[in-house]
């Protein structure tokens, strides 16, 4: 009796592990599927990037760069099409006379054999293909981007973009984490809200001053205005500042160190991670961004970043697909890299703004 | 009592008397420190605010600066008569119709997905769903625009393999607009990464005591997660308004600056962008982005007055 019901517990526990393992395969097949579809332009972008224009061309054309195979035969190349036989096999054979009603092949694989006649139409026949992806695409499109050039400006504008945002986030942050300032709630408030003001209330002016300065064609406008904090990362830092307990400071602050060696031995060693992530967010906005280099170097084709680049460079070659989609590829290898390298402290610093809005 | 009173106030009072100095010398060194910020704010916020408002109430035009004149509010009649600025808020408005909804929906549905303990390897799926965040919108654009061609893109072979002739996406003036979304549906990582952090959040009592209630998985998800995530959504719901209002960049790289096709792309930040940088009407532009400003600030204020009704802030009802 016991014996017999111990049994049906372990029977129907095994089944609900089981109920249990199932549902987990099925799920995770399910986010499988939908992860590869959010994903597949990116599958379309390196198949495409990889063919000729014929092969993207041809309307019924494979997913992957396949072309025709060919046959070279007394110096001319022939086509290899798939011959059947009698017993209803194929075999790959390059057709060498066409006829209307018979032809006559040659086994590439063994030319010494002869010739072979086959009766038929060889039009019906299926050409044969073989993958022969075209890996010149991206070094063509590497040299008409010119891409160490696009390289070099962008990676000018995002360093010092990125020196002046750490230093100024930082400095900012600390100030509204560890000092007690007069009306600091309205202006963290007002910090705050800067991240609702479309830039576009702010950009005539702006531009209009750096025109007034003679800055435009040049980094200065992409570059100075990050020496003056924003308030993603500034919010950022001081999030991540304010988890850093006190105790730590008061205990330096009894032995003298004033604010800045607080700052520099007591926050700084131990905010690497998220100073880190303000980094490569920064690194990878300034890699993405369009509007001000659009409106500050249009006219300097030698100073333009990589985003301007990659879309000159479309308008140009907007008839070859295969080189819009190479120059797509090395528009986001790098962010890509990078971000893979930093994945974990960039997401982490993702949900750190979100926390408590 | 009385006496007692007044004590307190002394011994306040001396309190602060005897902090002043420090508490002085703290707080210039805290201004010190946010002073970049204040010193930005001035130049490149508060400033250019009023510059670009004094300028809305003049015809300047930067290739003829010295003609500069005053000319009232001529700028803002003009505004509200401009055929242009209506065909903007029109095209505005259909492209919000859609885009707004699916980016309210889909970070919530991909971060639900992300947090259920079926899923295997969820760290890895995270990261993969979030990859495309970090690809630069111009290559993404290229790439959609290529997956979307109507003769060699994935979508209509696709549906050519089942019989369904595809439509031209980004030729029609119809089709362009579930295209621009589509194209959208890549910038979704951040917001999804801050729900699936929040939906993490939330106490496992609560499903829990739901559990106990006989709670499906989806009376769950309805009755506990979706209220404790309201934050995300509502500022997920004011960034998004902000972005399609100055949305133009996509269009820009794919249509070019004319509003193609027909006038379907006619975004007002593509108008603002071309009276400005294109004619260098900086008066008219300085009106146009006023308004902008204006919208967006009634906007917001009114979000932030439905707040109360339904965003649900964990430990600060009283």
């Amino acid at each position: 009796m016991d014996k017999k019901n111990d049994n049906k517990y372990a029977t129907s526990f095994m089944r609900k592990e089981m109920l249990a393992f199932l549902g987990k395969i099925s799920y995770s097949l399910i986010a499988l599927a939908i992860l590869v579809v959010f994903l597949s332009p990116l599958a379309y972008m390196v198949t495409t990037s990889l063919k000729t224009r014929d092969m993207i061309a041809q309307a019924d054309s494979p997913i992957l760069p396949m072309e025709a195979a060919v046959y070279e035969y007394e110096g001319k190349e022939v086509p290899i099409l798939k011959v059947p036989d009698e017993n209803g096999n194929t075999t790959s054979l390059a057709i060498i006379k066409k006829g209307r009603e018979e032809s006559i092949f040659i086994d590439p694989e063994n030319p010494e054999n002869g010739e072979i006649t086959w009766e038929g139409r060889w039009r019906v026949l299926e050409p044969v293909r073989e993958f022969s992806p075209q890996w010149d695409n991206y070094s063509y499109a590497w040299n008409q981007l010119n891409m160490p050039r696009l390289i070099r400006n962008t990676l000018i504008i995002a360093f010092f973009g990125m020196i002046g945002t750490l230093v100024s986030c930082t400095f900012v942050a600390y100030g509204f984490s560890r000092f007690r300032i007069p009306g600091k709630e309205a202006l963290f408030l007002l910090l705050i809200a800067t991240i609702m003001l479309p830039a576009f209330v702010t950009i005539v002016p702006t531009y209009i001053l750096f025109a007034k300065l003679g800055w435009t064609g040049t980094f200065l406008p992409l570059i100075v205005p990050h020496f003056f904090a924003n308030a993603y990362n500034v919010f950022l830092l001081r999030q991540f500042f304010m988890s850093i307990p006190k105790a730590l400071d008061e205990a330096a602050m009894i032995d003298g160190a004033g604010p800045m060696q607080r700052l520099i031995y007591i926050i700084l060693p131990q905010s690497v991670p998220v100073l880190v992530a303000v980094g490569v967010f920064h690194f990878i906005w300034a890699w993405n961004d369009f509007f001000g280099p659009l409106l500050y170097l249009s006219t300097k084709t030698e100073l333009l970043p990589i985003a301007i680049g990659i879309q000159r460079f479309n308008a140009q070659f907007s008839a070859r697909p295969h080189l819009v989609q190479a120059s797509a590829f090395w528009g986001m290898i790098l962010p890509l890299i990078l971000f893979f390298l930093a994945q974990k402290v960039f997401m982490k610093g993702i949900v750190f703004t979100g926390v408590e809005k | 009592m009385f006496s007692e009173f007044k004590f307190k106030n002394l011994g306040l009072r001396t309190k602060r008397a005897k902090m002043g100095k420090s508490a002085k010398r703290e707080a210039l060194w805290g201004l010190a420190f946010i002073s970049p910020w204040i010193i930005g704010f001035f130049l490149w916020t508060f400033g250019p605010m009023v510059a670009s408002l004094i300028f809305s109430f003049t015809d300047f035009n930067l290739l003829h600066r010295d003609e500069m004149q005053w000319i009232g509010l001529q700028n803002f009649r003009h505004f509200f008569s401009d055929p242009l600025v209506w065909q903007a808020i029109k095209v505005s408005l259909i492209f919000a119709a859609i885009a707004l909804p699916i980016s309210v929906i889909q970070p919530i549905v991909m971060a639900a997905l992300l947090n259920d303990d079926r899923l295997w390897a969820r760290r890895m799926f995270t990261t993969l769903f979030y990859m495309p965040a970090v690809v630069p919108f111009v290559s993404a654009v290229y790439v959609w625009s290529g997956i979307m061609n109507t003769q060699t893109g994935w979508f209509n072979r696709g549906l050519a393999a089942i019989g369904i002739p595809g439509p031209d996406w980004l030729g029609s003036q119809a089709w362009i607009y579930p295209s621009l979304v589509m194209i959208g549906l890549w910038g979704v990582g951040n917001m999804m990464l801050m729900t699936l952090a929040t939906m993490q959040g939330v106490p496992t009592e609560l499903y829990d005591a739901a559990k106990v209630d006989g709670a499906s998985h989806f009376k769950q998800f309805y009755h506990v997660t979706l209220p404790m995530i309201t934050p995300v959504i509502f500022y997920n719901l004011v960034l998004t308004t902000i972005g399609i209002v100055q949305y133009f960049l996509v269009p820009f790289v794919l249509k070019g600056p004319n509003g193609d096709p027909g006038n379907a792309t006619w975004f007002y930040g593509m108008y603002l962008y071309k009276e400005a940088f294109s004619y260098s009407n900086m008066g008219y532009a300085s009106t146009m982005a006023w308004m902008l400003f204006l919208f967006v600030l009634v906007f917001t204020i009114i979000l932030f007055a439905t707040q109360k009704y339904w965003v649900y802030y964990a430990g600060m009802e009283d």
